[in-house]
């Protein structure tokens, strides 16, 4: 009844194989409609799918539908076979259902692009690569959408290969998240070593079975996922690599580096979440990893003065919260917030993309300014997506997705009280970087000229996913009970049973959201002078280039791994262990010399050697 | 017959060109393809006609006939999947350097398919002999007509490169036949190079030199470091079709040797010097990705990049398990199509865009766009993208190797954040960034776009549905199972280190 679910990953590949192989002999036209529309069908497959498991699911919640054998060595025998059941499902369906509203914004926005079909052929790929991410039912499988995924967003990040500078972010991105992906690797040489197989289904049980909790194989091959996840989803210490991402295309930075790919970490966590729970130190490691994430995010994204470089600050500290609740073991929560993100997060950028081509590719907020008259449609939605983004009460579908992360923080058993202030410190960051931004491109005096407007292609999808991030809130009950439906999903902290308190934790986190908005009006609306004044003075210039310069990582990185490496290489460039035949040559020189120059033809020489020779030997004659 | 057939056929085609260019014939490329098509086709025959059942015989072809049996010397061919693997490997890509020679190669295109197709029979003998002796002249064999290949259709200071090859080569085979004397010599061994009845021997106190000899003839020809040091300067200097043999197959000659000889007929001393020969292999992962990272020069590149590879070989072999064995073949298999394609790229760079030098292109996508997915699709083949082979081979290989060490496993796994590290700064150095002025250069096309295409279509199936291959590759027992039930578990430990270096005093 499920049958067709191979073609919801097969319909983009097919569209970029066609694109790949016809893309530039094509007319633009065609190729945008394949583009967008394989990314469509399997939309809309998905949601008939979806609807049909929801209506008669199948037996454990669960439906695999195996392809073909991938390899068989010893035990170990991967398929590619895809499983559906309620995560996944929840995923595809982002996965596909905004990657439609992105890919019919990109018609448009990269409308005068001379590298249109080839744009698309790598969204098409990305989209495939994503589906098969979130659909193999073994890690292997899995391991090859990730590093399909890794693959195109480094070709997208390079899309405009004419400048070296994207190539380097490009590249950056790739080896970035490569080191987690070793981590990630190794760690599934442990479980395939250990537990004999890498179906997902099949390690979750044998772990149970064969590991304690706290067994030092089950702590290592939770660490070493977590290294994979850390790399792919921007976290502490791999997250140097997303703010440059920004160099892609901006369709780009919406889908892949803020909707779905760097939330592959958040899914690889709450697929293997069983292991997580036998290895109580690196789940505590994680939320300690998301609190601390989502605190320099914030502090980074702070001083940027280009757009995207906020949004992209702001989705490194927002995927730090869903860690921060995976951490707790609100494996329901964590997933949610990613469902809401990807709305607010992809309106967000999708407007800002808005916002850049409409200022002709301008990215500095300080030459934005009073946008809200002449690009209402951009202003509106925008908001829609800062209010969702600050958590505002009750109107936005932010508010009860963190809302949730911020309880569980505290309540739940791995939680407490510090976990949570790092959370509510951070909504106050949030709502000042957010606030800051929507403040000086929106209000104040205009600074930039207004060159074209968005048309319907690009606004469409606007207005859908401001209604989506308003609105999403409200499916929470929901989705949250769907994805209790997931084979093997143990919910350690979802009970929603009322505490005593919740109601003042509430409170405090809308006031935390509440204050950012009025800090953000106050230093950036009443007493904007002031604070430029202030940026100005030794200090503040000093705190501002540490919070653009995202809290000195790169430099950290840079004195620490590239510049030693490169120092190595170019030391080693010579090769000098590959001069084993050199040396012997050189030897033989040298005793070649030697004896030549002893060749002297001069007889007082050959008496004199011959005299010193003899006594010697009669020496060694008589002393031995 | 069929075996025999197999290697001669190749010699017999290079003889039929030669002459029938030396009678103004115009159709040598093809008489050269025709040949290795006939060869293929034989090959592929034998794949149809044996399939690869559980319970099959191991041996698909075994022809024995006597040579010289007052000294124990047989014509001895035979053929098991992993024969079969290596033959169609050798012949594939030895027909993707004739299609890539076709005009790079003007000047006596005769004498030039004749030492090709010489060298590749050559090969083919080394891949098909059970007998040591055999072995032994087919490895000598496959060396003289590549030292011609380099000497007369190289370039730069190719007669001293050439003579550097062949000494570092010949030294180590040198060391090679005292071993296979020393093994002919032993107790119990009834004085025969046969190598099922050597299987049996024991060489006893002297088992760790005489594994020793191997080990070292078969470096040089991988090359393992530090005795790679003819390597980069033959690649550059080499024809592109010498280049793709050099490193496609006679590379893979010394990684056949390691797991067909070296660690089968010692098992006992292969176990002991296994952490010791894995660090070897750990050690050029790590400084050959270091040094194709710091390479201007393209066949440079591959020649360090190709030692990187070759360290997963040699890491793959020594873990002595069945899942690392079979990722060593599939190693093997793939290294050799992606190197065969990167050495095209460079042929085809040095045709258009008149340089190999890095540092001198830039900006090449702009009007190459074909060859810069080719060579894309070459990097991520490179640095282990799943979906292509190769990574199903390092896979394998680290799978194995974590059973034995989970140190081994953990360095080599961040082998492949240095070949990410190379091989994206290759792209990027030579397609990406501005339009340079005046480097238009022509796109790939015809025979070099068609051979690429084969590979990387081949590399592809590898990478999705390896099973075919993996299933004849399975090993033979004796190939892992020098591994004592009960030991088959070090780590790296000075002491553990230090005992496998020791030779055994009885």
């Amino acid at each position: 009844m499920l049958n067709e679910l191979w073609l919801i990953p097969a319909l983009p590949l097919a569209g970029f194989l066609a694109l790949a192989f016809l893309g530039a002999r094509m007319p633009r036209g065609l190729a945008g409609f394949i583009g967008v529309g394989s990314v469509g069908l399997s939309a809309a497959l998905t949601i008939l799918i979806g609807l049909r498991f929801l209506g008669a699911p199948p037996p454990d919640n669960s439906y695999t539908q195996v392809l073909w054998t991938w390899f068989e060595v010893g035990k170990l025998s991967p398929q590619i076979a895809f499983c559906l059941d309620p995560l996944s499902l929840v995923m595809t369906f982002i996965v596909t259902g905004v990657g439609f509203l992105i890919h019919v914004y990109s018609l448009e926005y990269m409308r005068d692009d001379p590298g249109y079909a080839r744009f698309f052929a790598y969204m098409n790929l990305f989209v495939s690569s994503m589906l098969i991410l979130v659909l193999a039912d073994n890690l292997l499988l899995l391991y090859l959408g990730w590093e399909g995924v890794g693959l195109c967003s480094y070709l997208l990040i390079g899309f405009w290969y004419s400048d070296p500078a994207n190539c380097r972010a490009a590249s950056k991105a790739f080896i970035v998240t490569r080191v987690g992906d070793t981590a990630m690797a190794i760690g599934l040489f442990l479980l395939a070593t250990h537990l004999g197989s890498l179906n997902i289904h099949t390690v979750m049980e044998q772990a149970q079975v064969q590991w304690a909790v706290g067994a030092p194989l089950a702590v290592a091959a939770a660490a070493l996922l977590l290294g994979g996840a850390v790399g792919k989803s921007g976290q502490l210490p791999l997250q140097v690599w997303l703010p440059d991402a920004m160099a892609g295309p901006t369709p780009v930075s919406a889908l892949i580096h803020a909707a779905t790919m760097v939330t592959a970490g958040v899914y690889l966590i709450a697929r293997t979440h069983v292991i997580f729970e036998l290895a109580p130190s690196v789940q505590g490691l994680v939320a300690a990893v998301g609190a601390l994430t989502l605190l320099i995010a914030g502090i980074s994204a702070l001083a940027q003065r280009d757009i995207k470089r906020i949004l992209a600050y702001s989705t490194i500290s927002q995927i730090g919260y869903m860690f921060l609740a995976l951490g707790v073991g609100a494996w329901s929560a964590a997933i949610f917030h990613f469902f809401t993100h990807a709305f607010f997060k992809a309106l967000l950028f999708m407007a800002a993309g808005a916002i850049i081509v409409s200022l002709h590719h301008e990215q500095d907020i300080f030459k934005m300014g009073g946008l809200r008259k002449q690009l209402p449609a951009v202003f509106w939605t925008f908001l829609a997506g800062a209010l969702s983004l600050v958590a505002f009460p009750f109107i936005s579908s932010g508010f009860y997705s963190k809302d949730e992360i911020l309880m569980l923080a505290w309540y739940s058993p791995q939680g407490g009280w510090h976990l949570w202030l790092a959370g509510l410190t951070g909504a106050v960051l949030t709502s000042v970087y957010t606030f800051r931004a929507v403040f000086i491109v929106f209000f104040g005096e205009s600074n930039g000229h207004v060159t074209s407007k968005p048309g319907s292609m690009m606004t469409v999808p606007l207005w859908i996913l401001a209604g989506l991030a308003t609105l999403a809130g409200l499916v929470q009950t929901p989705i949250t009970h769907l994805l209790e439906r997931t084979p093997l999903w143990s919910e350690t902290a979802g009970e929603q049973t009322a505490h005593t308190g919740e109601l003042g934790l509430q409170v405090a986190a809308i006031a935390a959201g509440l204050l950012g908005i009025y800090i953000a009006w106050s230093r950036f609306v009443v007493h904007r002078d002031s604070t430029r004044e202030w940026t100005e003075t030794a200090a503040g210039a000093k705190l501002c280039a540490l919070s653009a310069s995202g809290c000195g990582f790169d430099w950290l990185y840079d004195m620490l791994f590239v510049r030693p490496f490169i120092t190595a290489a170019n030391f080693c460039k010579k090769d000098f262990t590959g001069a084993i035949d050199t040396a012997i040559v050189s030897v033989n020189m040298g005793l070649n010399y030697a004896l030549h120059a002893s060749q002297s033809g001069r007889i007082r020489w050959y008496a004199t050697a011959m005299a010193i020779g003899a006594a010697i030997t009669l020496a060694i004659v008589i002393l031995l | 017959m069929t075996l025999q057939l197999i290697i001669l056929l190749p010699l017999l085609g290079g003889i039929v060109a030669w002459i029938s260019e030396r009678r103004g014939s115009s159709d040598v490329r093809w008489i050269a393809l025709i040949t290795l098509a006939a060869d293929f086709a034989l090959l592929l025959s034998v794949w149809a006609g044996h399939p690869a059942a559980a319970g099959a015989s191991r041996v698909l072809l075994d022809e024995n006939l006597p040579w010289i049996p007052q000294l124990g010397i047989g014509f001895h061919l035979s053929m098991d999947g992993l024969s079969l693997l290596m033959a169609l490997l050798t012949v594939f890509l030895g027909a993707i350097a004739v299609l890539v020679s076709w005009t790079e190669i003007r000047e006596r295109i005769g004498a030039f398919h004749f030492h090709l197709l010489a060298c590749l029979t050559g090969i083919l003998g080394v891949f098909l002999s059970a007998d040591l002796f055999l072995f032994f002249v087919f490895y000598e064999v496959m060396l003289i007509p590549m030292y011609f290949l380099i000497v007369f259709w190289g370039e730069d200071a190719k007669g001293r490169v050439a003579a550097k090859f062949v000494m570092y080569t010949q030294a180590g085979g040198l060391l090679m036949l005292v071993s296979i004397l020393g093994l002919y010599f032993a107790e119990g061994s009834g004085h025969t190079f046969d190598y099922n009845r050597l299987l049996a021997t024991r060489a006893g106190a002297s088992s760790a030199l005489l594994m020793l000899g191997f080990f070292l003839a078969f470096g040089v020809k991988l090359p393992i470091i530090p005795l790679h040091g003819w390597q980069a300067e033959t690649y550059s200097a080499a024809p592109t079709a010498g280049g793709i043999i050099l490193s496609g197959l006679m590379a893979k000659a010394g990684a056949y040797g390691l797991i067909r000889f070296a660690i089968p007929l010692f098992p006992d001393a292969a176990h002991r010097f296994a952490p010791c020969a894995m660090g070897f292999g750990v050690i050029a992962i790590l400084y050959g990705g270091l040094l194709a990272f710091s390479q201007t020069d393209l066949k440079r590149f591959i020649a360090y990049s190709s030692i990187s590879h070759l360290g997963f070989v040699v890491l793959g072999a020594f873990a002595m398990n069945a899942t690392a064995y079979q990722g060593v073949v599939m190693q093997m298999i793939c290294h050799g199509l992606s190197v065969a394609g990167l050495f095209i790229l460079a042929a085809v760079l040095r045709d258009n865009a008149g340089t190999n030098d890095i540092e001198r292109l830039g900006g090449l996508w702009h009007s190459a766009p074909r060859l810069g997915v080719t060579g894309s699709l070459l990097a991520m083949a490179t640095l282990g993208l799943p979906g292509l082979g190769n990574f199903i081979g390092e896979f394998l290989i680290l799978l194995g190797v974590y059973k034995v060490s989970v140190t081994y496993a953990a360095i080599g796994a961040f082998g492949a954040v240095a070949s990410t590290i190379y091989a994206l700064w290759l792209v990027q150095r030579i397609f990406l960034g501005p339009r340079r002025e005046g480097a238009s250069i022509r796109d790939i096309s015809g025979r070099s776009l068609v051979a690429a295409a084969a590979l990387i279509a081949a590399l592809l199936w590898l990478g999705l549905y390896p099973q075919p291959v993996l299933q004849r590759a399975e090993p033979s027992p004796r190939a892992v199972m020098g591994t004592p039930a009960s030991d088959n578990s070090f780590e790296l430990h000075p002491r553990i280190l230090a005992r496998a270096l020791e030779l055994p005093r009885e």
